[in-house]
């Protein structure tokens, strides 16, 4: 199936909350829109799903409008005063966030929790969970990992958001690649690559892992490019944190016609 | 109180399908029972308290209660921002148990103690901390605690027996007599049993009335309090926590915020390390004036 239409119509969407409200973290949403839209157009209903990478609340809230979770009049108060839509996901505000996030290393933990949740309960529900690269730097990461393998939670999946760049520079380049697929497996998780803006791939990988009953959690770490569409934007660090001119935000919605068709 | 503490909760909550119990790998000589009642429900989240909390809340968002078991300062200062973020914004049952409060931990050393432990988390949302005085306090507060269903710390201390005569009021119990009160006590914990020790035939004991506040933050005083202290115009606040954000502020704050008139008001509090050395939990009592002959002077400078 083709998901340009509607990776260009979420983009649109995460491009015009930016710009109405004159905000930042733009390159970040663009870069887990699509891992995005791979879980939560796609889980089954009682599965959950933690955004761990609070900063791209954006790409959250506009996957949940599209699946019917938050309504319409609730994104035009994105990022006002008075809004249950602030830049980093509320707490109790909306049953399809469980989570408030924004303080990195939590979601890992929570998602566990989760996890081990439903095999005490002997339930059949999987535990979605949205990391970035740079939040493995996070010590937490590393305990709930450990939990997860030692308590043989294979209804955890985690996804990494490995976009190489974090907020002052590059993985790399500050403690290296906390991200790194073999790290991971080495503590017990099976772990899966994936192109991070192939909706279909994404969906194949995650479906394919749920399958896997055997005792190890799973992961996908997803390649992608922060800022993935809009030509500026790809791979620069400063659009973790710098909100659109008009001459930009045209510029950008010239760009998903090209890329996505709309 | 470990012990009792452990024996409570194999007897009362340890068949209950919606418990969990999770112990960030401490509780031997303690706990065993526990884990082989509990079975899977019993969880070692190992030395990762950080990672212990946020599991924790995860759990309590699927509809279980759970309960984190550590030493006080581990599962106090180790874990704050998950208890804020995770447990107390979420308004989860989630409740955290630290053995030792206080100077508890004695000769362990500072790591070991928890006294800014109740400043550190009453200001939380949604969160209650209950430190009981005495054995059976514990099993109260812990009643409260999983009735409640909400955010919780519970300070285990030294398990004594409730002294005779002392009864129950909202927010901890009370030791009052027939006659006026000269003197107005109000103490939190185990180092209430100094007090007790001290008030041991002592002249004026008719005259002492005694409130033992076990639920924080104290947000209002209770009508018995109210009318002690206002008879009395003397306050005596003992507790084994420094004086920032503990019991001494929250009593000042309310008899100021009612403009209740007052001769004399002494908070005796955790004074930290003042002298840079260590010892048991008595040394460090005393160095902070919390010992029985030190309350005992106190008391007395109000006769």
């Amino acid at each position: 199936m083709d998901y340009k239409l509607l990776q260009g119509k979420l983009r649109n969407n995460i491009l015009k909350m930016h710009y109405g409200a004159n905000s930042g973290h733009i390159g970040c949403s663009l870069s887990c829109i699509d891992i995005m839209t791979a879980i939560l157009k796609f889980k089954a209903e009682g599965d959950t799903f933690i955004l761990s990478k609070g900063h791209a609340a954006t790409a959250l809230y506009t996957i949940l409008h599209e699946t019917g979770a938050i309504p319409v009049e609730d994104l035009s108060t994105f990022y006002k005063n008075a809004t249950t839509l602030p830049a980093h996901p509320a707490p109790l505000k909306y049953a399809a966030i469980p989570f408030a996030t924004g303080s990195l290393g939590h979601g890992l933990p929570l998602a566990a929790g989760i996890a081990k949740a439903a095999k005490l309960k002997k339930e059949d529900k999987l535990s979605f969970v949205l990391m970035s690269d740079g939040e493995t730097n996070e010590g937490t990461s590393w305990e709930a990992g450990h939990f997860a393998v030692s308590n043989k939670l294979d209804n955890l999946i985690a996804f990494i958001d490995r976009n190489g760049l974090q907020g002052f520079g590059n993985t790399q380049d500050i403690l290296g690649d906390t991200a790194a697929p073999k790290l991971w497996e080495a503590m017990g998780f099976e772990v899966v690559e994936a192109d991070g803006h192939d909706i279909g791939k994404l969906l194949e990988a995650w479906q394919a892992l749920a399958t896997r009953k055997n005792g190890k959690p799973k992961m996908i770490v997803a390649r992608t490019v922060k800022g993935k569409g809009i030509r500026y934007m790809e791979d620069r660090m400063e659009w973790h944190y710098l909100p659109m001119t008009e001459a930009q935000y045209a510029e950008a919605q010239l760009d998903l016609q090209v890329n996505y068709g709309i | 109180m470990r012990k009792h503490f452990s024996e409570y909760i194999e007897q009362n909550l340890a068949d209950r399908d919606d418990f969990v119990f999770v112990t960030g790998d401490l509780g031997y000589a303690a706990l065993e029972n526990v884990a082989r009642k509990m079975g899977d429900r019993f969880i070692n989240a190992g030395v990762a308290e950080q990672n212990m909390i946020g599991v924790a809340a995860g759990m309590a968002s699927q509809g279980f209660q759970v309960m984190c078991y550590s030493i006080a300062p581990f599962v106090v200062y180790r874990c704050l921002e998950q208890m804020r973020n995770d447990v107390c914004f979420h308004n989860l049952p989630v409740y955290i148990v630290g053995n030792g409060g206080g100077y508890g931990y004695g000769i362990m050393g500072s790591s070991h103690h928890a006294i800014e432990d109740i400043a550190t988390l009453s200001g939380l949302p949604n969160i209650q901390c209950y430190v009981p005085a005495f054995v059976d306090d514990m099993r109260g507060c812990i009643g409260i605690m999983t009735e409640r269903r909400r955010p919780a710390y519970l300070r285990l201390g030294l398990g004594k027996n409730a002294p005779e005569g002392m009864r129950q009021n909202e927010g901890g119990g009370v030791l009052v007599n027939e006659t006026a009160p000269g003197l107005t006590i109000v103490s939190m914990g185990p180092v209430t049993n100094n007090m007790l020790a001290a008030l041991n035939d002592h002249p004026h004991r008719t005259e002492i009335d005694v409130f033992i506040c076990n639920a924080f933050p104290l947000i209002a005083l209770s009508q018995e309090m109210l009318t002690s202290i206002i008879a009395s115009k003397n306050v005596l606040v003992i507790e084994e926590h420094i004086s920032v954000g503990g019991l001494g502020g929250a009593v000042s704050l309310l008899i100021n915020e009612l403009g209740l008139p007052l001769n004399k008001f002494i908070s005796l509090h955790a004074e930290g390390y003042p002298n840079g050395l260590y010892g048991n939990q008595g040394y460090h009592q005393q160095l902070s004036g919390l010992d029985e002959g030190n309350i005992l002077k106190v008391i007395n400078s109000y006769f």
